[in-house]
């Protein structure tokens, strides 16, 4: 029990450190700001006229905060490496702190950046037309959805930054796997117009659950032309989404930790 | 306090420590001295548990670096090579944060970082984030995060690289305050003047093992005599000074020529009335003497005789010299 009590308050201290970096560091919320802003102009104006105007900026929206929340892995990747490089982390290693805390407060940590990125795309989604008709419950509901799912990808993140050993790797391998990942789903299309095995993919992916699971809760019906996807994980998107995202933390979390331990011993 | 036995450490076919034995009595300091390469951050990231040895154990305030990690950390104070404060935060956020983490509670670790500030004069810029202090300062605060929690034992990686003179001095006078109050402190420095003044015990180490050990005073007469130095006016007539001192000398030493500082020296058992041949000689030789003197072996001859010259080539201990100038 008191190996758990240290180790959340080590891993707040690591956060609340964490924070005051990310605050006090010109630009470090730049992209997380600008980035959910550009893709819902881009994919609302851009695609949207094709694929169902209003209907599908409304319908877009739970795509982006998959997509945002899934790039925001790479964050934590960028940081951690950079962390790592620091003669900050030897004098952590040396000090009889919870080995667990240094990625712990990390992946906590980046939740803000992920609450921030929430907030600017439902803002933004509010002034390009889309709606919700959800309660407060519901809504709360979607943003614990989100969260989870936000701090679930941070840990694939955390391990991506303790396998690259330098910011460069751990920037580019952090960046690679997000473009298929969050484009063959249904966050942005129907899945039902992927070709077969994309489509039974896109179908599985984690990401398309936690969109459907955004729009279900936020009430955002798809436009008209769209083909409503079948399956078990369409079906039961919200507790799918809750599955894949404790799945991730169980691999990921451990993988994490095994090498954070790994490396102290080099 | 600290107890290094046999302790080898492997990178692929680099031997990094090669069966290295140490220890240091309680309130004692340990200087650690070698040229770059030669283990002595190795040896330190073994000491903080930071590496596994692949043999051999170490032990700090009796506890195993390998059986009680956890104890180890409890016990020992870490100030690395690069100074460990975070830029973004200020000087007392610094050390809030390293006080929270070895579980003090809020009030405590911020009563402490005060303490710590006003004994590393850092008060007028407890409010500054880090990134703006200079070396020297950075080193006090990182130095002052190393005893947060008031270790038994303090581990400083060659605690001056990289300072100027005036940080140098300032971080002397931190490191002598330590030791006043019982810390066991070991230190790790290629800087033969720092050893000497700060190091109870002095333990040379090349290869990842200990070459020779003991007090300044001792390490000093083991290398022998009272040495001569001559400076020659004109480059051109320094062999044959090199020449004129080997043959006083009568074959018991070998002349040591620095062609940069125009300078040639050689122990000198045979004290002041070699002096005085050496100088009739160089005189009856029309070489002219720009300098000449007989002195006690330093460090530097101590290290250079024991490591072969690898530090007189090795440019990182040039700043030793450019030190020997400024006042204490």
């Amino acid at each position: 029990m008191s190996v758990i009590s240290a180790a959340v308050r080590d891993s707040s201290v690591i956060a609340h450190r964490n924070i005051l970096n990310v605050l006090r560091t010109p630009g470090a919320l730049v992209t997380g700001i600008v980035q959910p802003v550009m893709f819902v102009l881009l994919l609302g104006f851009v695609f949207g006229g094709s694929l169902g105007g209003d209907q599908y900026r409304s319908f877009l929206i739970g795509g982006i905060l998959a997509q945002t929340l899934t790039f925001n892995a790479s964050f934590t990747a960028v940081y951690l490496a950079k962390d790592l490089q620091l003669g900050l982390i030897d004098r952590f290693r040396s000090l009889p702190m919870s080995r667990v805390a240094v990625i712990l407060g990390r992946t906590t940590s980046d939740l803000y950046t992920s609450v921030i990125s929430i907030v600017v795309t439902l803002l933004c989604g509010l002034a390009v037309g889309w709606r919700t008709s959800a309660g407060i419950l519901e809504i709360l509901a979607a943003v614990g959805v989100l969260l989870l799912f936000a701090f679930a990808v941070s840990w694939i993140g955390a391990v991506i930054a303790l396998t690259a050993r330098s910011v460069e790797v751990a920037q580019s391998l952090g960046l690679v796997w997000l473009f298929p990942v969050t484009f063959v789903s249904g966050a942005f299309v129907s899945v039902s117009t992927l070709p077969g095995p994309l489509r039974a993919i896109a179908e599985w992916n984690p990401v398309t659950s936690v969109a459907t699971a955004a729009r279900e809760l936020f009430g955002n019906a798809a436009p008209a032309g769209f083909v409503a996807p079948g399956g078990w994980p369409a079906d039961n998107a919200v507790l799918y989404a809750l599955l894949c995202s404790i799945g991730i933390i169980v691999v990921f979390a451990p993988l994490a930790i095994a090498q954070y331990r790994r490396i102290s011993k080099r | 306090m600290i107890q290094v036995e046999n302790v080898r450490k492997t990178y692929g076919a680099f031997t990094a420590l090669d069966g290295l034995s140490l220890t240091a009595a309680e309130g004692t300091v340990l200087g650690l001295l070698g040229p770059n390469g030669s283990g002595k951050t190795t040896t330190v990231k073994v000491l903080t548990t930071l590496l596994a040895p692949d043999s051999g154990d170490a032990w700090v305030a009796g506890h195993s670096v390998l059986d009680n990690p956890d104890l180890v950390r409890r016990n020992l104070g870490l100030s690395g090579q690069y100074a460990a404060v975070d830029e973004k935060l200020t000087a007392f956020e610094n050390l809030h944060m390293v006080g929270r983490l070895y579980g003090m509670n809020r009030r405590t670790a911020s009563a402490r970082a005060h303490e710590l500030l006003a004994n590393f004069r850092l008060t007028d810029v407890a409010g500054k984030r880090a990134g703006t202090f200079s070396g020297g300062m950075r080193r006090r605060l990182d130095l002052a995060g190393a005893i947060v929690a008031r270790p038994k034992v303090v581990v400083l990686d060659e605690p001056t690289t990289g300072l100027d003179p005036r940080g140098r001095l300032d971080t002397w006078e931190v490191i002598s305050g330590l030791v006043s109050d019982g810390t066991t402190v070991l230190l790790t420095t290629q800087y033969l003047e720092e050893a000497d003044r700060l190091a109870d015990h002095i333990a040379v180490i090349n290869h990842g093992s200990v070459i020779a050990e003991g007090t300044a005073t001792e390490l000093k007469d083991g290398a022998g005599a009272e040495r001569i130095d001559i400076t020659v006016r004109n480059a051109v007539d320094l062999q044959a000074a090199a020449a004129v001192l080997a043959l006083a000398a009568d074959g018991l030493g070998t002349p040591e020529v620095d062609p940069a500082a125009l300078s040639v020296s050689i122990a000198a058992p045979g004290g002041h009335q070699m002096l005085v041949r050496v100088l009739a000689e160089l005189d009856a030789r029309s070489l002219p003497v720009a300098e000449a003197s007989l002195r006690r072996p330093t460090l530097d001859d101590v290290f250079l005789q024991l490591t072969g010259g690898t530090a007189k080539t090795n440019p990182q201990s040039t700043p030793d010299t450019s030190m020997e100038g400024v006042p204490a």
